[in-house]
């Protein structure tokens, strides 16, 4: 065990241990948003390594230049099935998991505001997993048209099967929203309902702010991409033709509705990984995070603007010139308050004495990762670049060093960083320092040789390539096998932890959040009292505030 | 009673004043107080909560219909020569819709009386009235089932079946969920002690039916005044 800046461990003091006694109810239809949340980050992390092991495969067939691993239409449904897990039961859904834990505590509340509801969320996801999953056994296979689903090339299924891949993945993609936009409703109204007594919006913490705007976005541009897949569906099982160019239908207008909300996606899926660098690296490098304010507002400002961009992913869709310019703006206009984001990170452990223990040595990795990501994106939103690499592996590269090497990374520092919150029990630094090299490394090798490839031409979604590409492909592929070796220290030490970690009290961190001032594991109701917040949430350094206040409010009128 | 708080709350006191835009500027600075609590602390005002969030609820919904209407109205602007197929004049603009859409929207001007009802404890107009709005959203589904039985094209006639049928559908859908929500809480408010409770199920479904009647008032424009 390796902090130097904790309180001294509490051995004798037997915290609540609802983890250990009462594992049961994380198997239950519970209402308590702590179990909700656990149970959210369980299964999709189970769905995270199925989708891993897809992506391994993908891998194993492009080590070598010719088609041999797998046939075509299962190679096509192998990185169909791949790119959704990832995106609807991995990092979406995990989101709301870590929220949902995380929120109610941060802002003083009991728990969500609607309890029932957020238990049904939960519930609709694993039934709507599993029938995704299950479109394997199906005689045509899964989906093959990526995880876009563009007709008309979704639109071609065999004749003669009503209950198809397409067919299936549109009914759990519907599903899955449902819940998200039910989850949505949820989080919109407990942060502006359940703060505690002084909890004013200038005093919610960066990561609710960003979850507040991750969920506002899941609100308003969701139900575009339901409707469209409420279309799709019609085109594909009951003869109608909204998408059908060969009746008149016009597949462009899928592709708007689509990218209006699937670019947003990209920001549902960061924003909540922004508010954990946000809480993070203030904690470990012990200084204020910097410009609090307009990290804030910059989270809403993403959201705001990143409605407005979703044409950049429709360059090449016979847009008119005028249209691509006036979305070539707006899309370089989203790196402004990224920018300050970045630039907020980067000044709240400038010069600071670090201390670099794994969930630091994450949210470090993934902010400097997005760097890169971000760099390149703002490449591809100039429409002669994205012109030239369209449909190639630089994009590929591109969005794996967002949605893998920033924001993974970033969910693996916020399950380190929270473990001992929600188990009471630390993990071994050790394996956490382990798993984050091979993971740094693993993920470098796997996604840097994307761009290059991309770069020379190499197109997506093909399962053979000319022999002049082989060399990158090695190296991503070998990458791709380390990442996934280097989840197993990853598991052995949460379940390790888990079961013999050293207690962790209250505050291992002695980091400033109201969810720092209750137990680990928190009780039933989070809070023995509601407390009053009288204070900025990052007060590190400030001897005056280093000890947030006992609560001293009773609720009047109980 | 914390009941009665919270009746007293949803109750919005404003000095009256004769003109409706001078009451709606005194009125809203303390709507937004209470339907964007500020300062925290406000989570046992139930009725504000529930409303709050049923609100934010119907905002997605109406997404779902815009994208709809992007649909529609993108398909007409492109495709207008081949909207329809030979032989198919589409959805008309007869008296019989016209009743039907009146009778649809004009049932707003009584559910709401009747939800103002409950509030002032009056719960036998409120179940009268109540109930006469459950028999006008009735009437409307039936009318559009009739009308849906009488058209001469169908589902997977041309894009003006498509377009017709699937937006009509779905709103009709609305519709049912309304009056099923309806008849709920009319059986409700012959349970003891259930109607009380902040009588927030009442309050959702009213705002849950001027929704339905403003998103008929578009598409009724769209499918039958546009194309007349
Ligand atoms: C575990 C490490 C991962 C590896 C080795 C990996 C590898 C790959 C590969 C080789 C492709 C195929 C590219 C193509 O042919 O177009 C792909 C596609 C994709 N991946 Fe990953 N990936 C990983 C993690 C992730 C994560 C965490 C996400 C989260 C969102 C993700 C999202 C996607 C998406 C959306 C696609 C596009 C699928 C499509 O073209 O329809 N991947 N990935
Ligand atoms: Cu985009």
């Amino acid at each position: 065990m390796t902090h130097d800046f904790s309180e001294p461990l509490a051995e004798d003091i037997e915290p609540e241990t609802e983890l250990e006694n009462n594992w049961r109810q994380y198997l239950s239809f519970s209402t308590d948003h702590k179990v909700i949340g656990v149970q959210y980050m369980v299964m999709t992390f189970i769905f995270f390594l199925i989708g891993g092991l897809l992506a391994m495969l993908i891998r194993a067939e492009l080590i070598t230049p010719a088609s041999n691993v797998v046939d075509r239409p299962l190679y096509n449904g192998l990185f169909t099935l791949h790119g959704t897990i990832m995106i609807f039961l991995w990092i979406i859904p995990f989101n709301a998991g870590i929220s949902n834990y995380l929120v109610p505590l941060m802002i003083g509340a009991r728990d969500m505001a609607f309890p029932l509801l957020n238990a049904i969320s939960f519930w609709i996801l694993p039934p709507s997993g599993i029938l995704l999953l299950s479109s394997f056994l199906l005689p045509n296979g899964t989906a093959q048209s990526g995880w876009w689903s563009y007709p008309p090339i979704s639109l071609q299924v065999p004749p003669g099967q009503p209950i198809n891949g397409e067919f299936i993945w549109i009914v759990s993609i519907v599903l899955i929203g449902i819940s998200s936009i039910m989850g949505a409703v949820n989080f919109v109204t407990t942060i502006f309902w359940m703060r505690a007594p002084g909890m004013t919006f200038f005093r919610m913490p960066v990561f609710v702010w960003s979850a507040l705007s991750a969920q506002l976005l899941q609100l308003i541009n969701l139900p575009a991409l339901t409707g469209a897949l409420i279309l799709l569906l019609f085109d594909l099982s009951f003869g109608t033709q909204f998408f059908k160019p060969t009746e008149n239908g016009d597949p462009i207008i899928y592709q708007h509705l689509f990218w209006f909300y699937s670019h947003p996606a990209v920001y549902i899926m960061a924003l909540p990984a922004f508010g954990i660098f946000a809480e993070v690296l203030p904690a470990f490098a012990r200084n204020p995070l910097f410009g609090y304010r307009s990290l804030a507002v910059a989270s809403l400002g993403i959201a705001v603007v990143s409605i407005f961009v979703w044409v950049h992913h429709m360059f090449t869709s016979a847009t008119p010139g005028w249209m691509r310019m006036l979305f070539m703006v707006t899309s370089m206009l989203v790196a402004v308050p990224t920018g300050v984001k970045a630039f907020g990170w980067t000044a709240t452990i400038w010069k600071s004495k670090l201390h670099l223990e794994t969930p630091m040595l994450f949210a470090m990795g993934g902010a400097a990762m997005f760097l890169l990501g971000g760099v390149t994106g703002v490449m591809l939103a100039a429409v002669p670049f994205d012109l030239h690499v369209h449909n190639t592996y630089f994009i590929v590269g591109h969005f794996h060093y967002i949605v893998f090497n920033t924001i993974t990374m970033a969910i693996f520092a916020a399950i380190y960083f929270w473990f001992p919150k929600i188990t009471g029990r630390m993990y071994a630094e050790g394996w956490g320092k382990l798993h984050f090299w091979l993971t740094f490394i693993g993920a470098n090798l796997t996604f840097f040789p994307m761009l290059p490839l991309g770069l020379q031409g190499m197109v997506r979604r093909i399962s053979s390539y000319e022999p002049r590409y082989q060399g990158w492909n090695v190296i991503a592929s070998l990458g791709g096998f380390l990442l996934g070796v280097s989840i197993l220290p990853f598991i052995a030490n949460m379940v390790g932890s888990l079961l013999h970690g050293q207690r962790a009290g209250n505050n291992p961190w002695l980091a400033t959040g109201l969810e720092w001032t209750t137990t680990s594991p928190p009780p039933r109701d989070n809070f023995e009292v509601i407390p009053v917040v009288r204070r900025p949430p990052y007060d590190y350094g400030d001897p005056k505030y280093s000890v947030i206040e006992p609560p001293d409010y009773h609720q009047a009128e109980h | 009673m914390t009941n009665d708080k919270n009746m007293n709350r949803s109750v919005i006191h404003v000095d009256e004043s004769p003109f409706p835009l001078e009451r709606l500027r005194q009125s809203l600075p303390n709507w937004l107080k209470r339907f964007l609590p500020v300062r925290g602390g406000r989570a046992e005002d139930h009725h504000g909560k529930g409303m709050f969030g049923f609100t934010v609820f119907l905002l997605s919904e109406s997404i779902v219909f815009l994208s709809f209407f992007f649909t529609y109205i993108a398909l007409r602007l492109t495709h207008s020569k081949n909207w329809l197929p030979p032989g198919i004049s589409g959805p008309e603009l007869s008296s019989f819709v016209i009743i039907n859409t009146v009778v649809l929207l004009s049932s707003s001007f009584v559910i709401q009386p009747a939800e103002n009802a409950l509030k002032h404890h009056q719960l036998k107009k409120f179940r009268w009235l109540w109930l006469i709005a459950i028999c006008m959203g009735t009437y409307f589904l039936i009318g559009q089932g009739i009308e849906w039985r009488n058209l001469n094209f169908g589902l997977s006639t041309g894009l003006v079946g498509s377009t017709f049928y699937v937006l009509t559908g779905f709103h009709g859908l609305h519709v049912l969920t309304g009056v099923i929500l309806q008849i709920i809480m009319l059986v409700r408010s012959f349970m003891r002690g259930n109607y009380n409770k902040g009588h927030f199920g009442v309050s959702a479904t009213t705002l849950f039916w001027h929704f339905v009647d403003v998103i008929w008032v578009f598409l009724f424009s769209l499918l039958y005044i546009w194309h007349a």
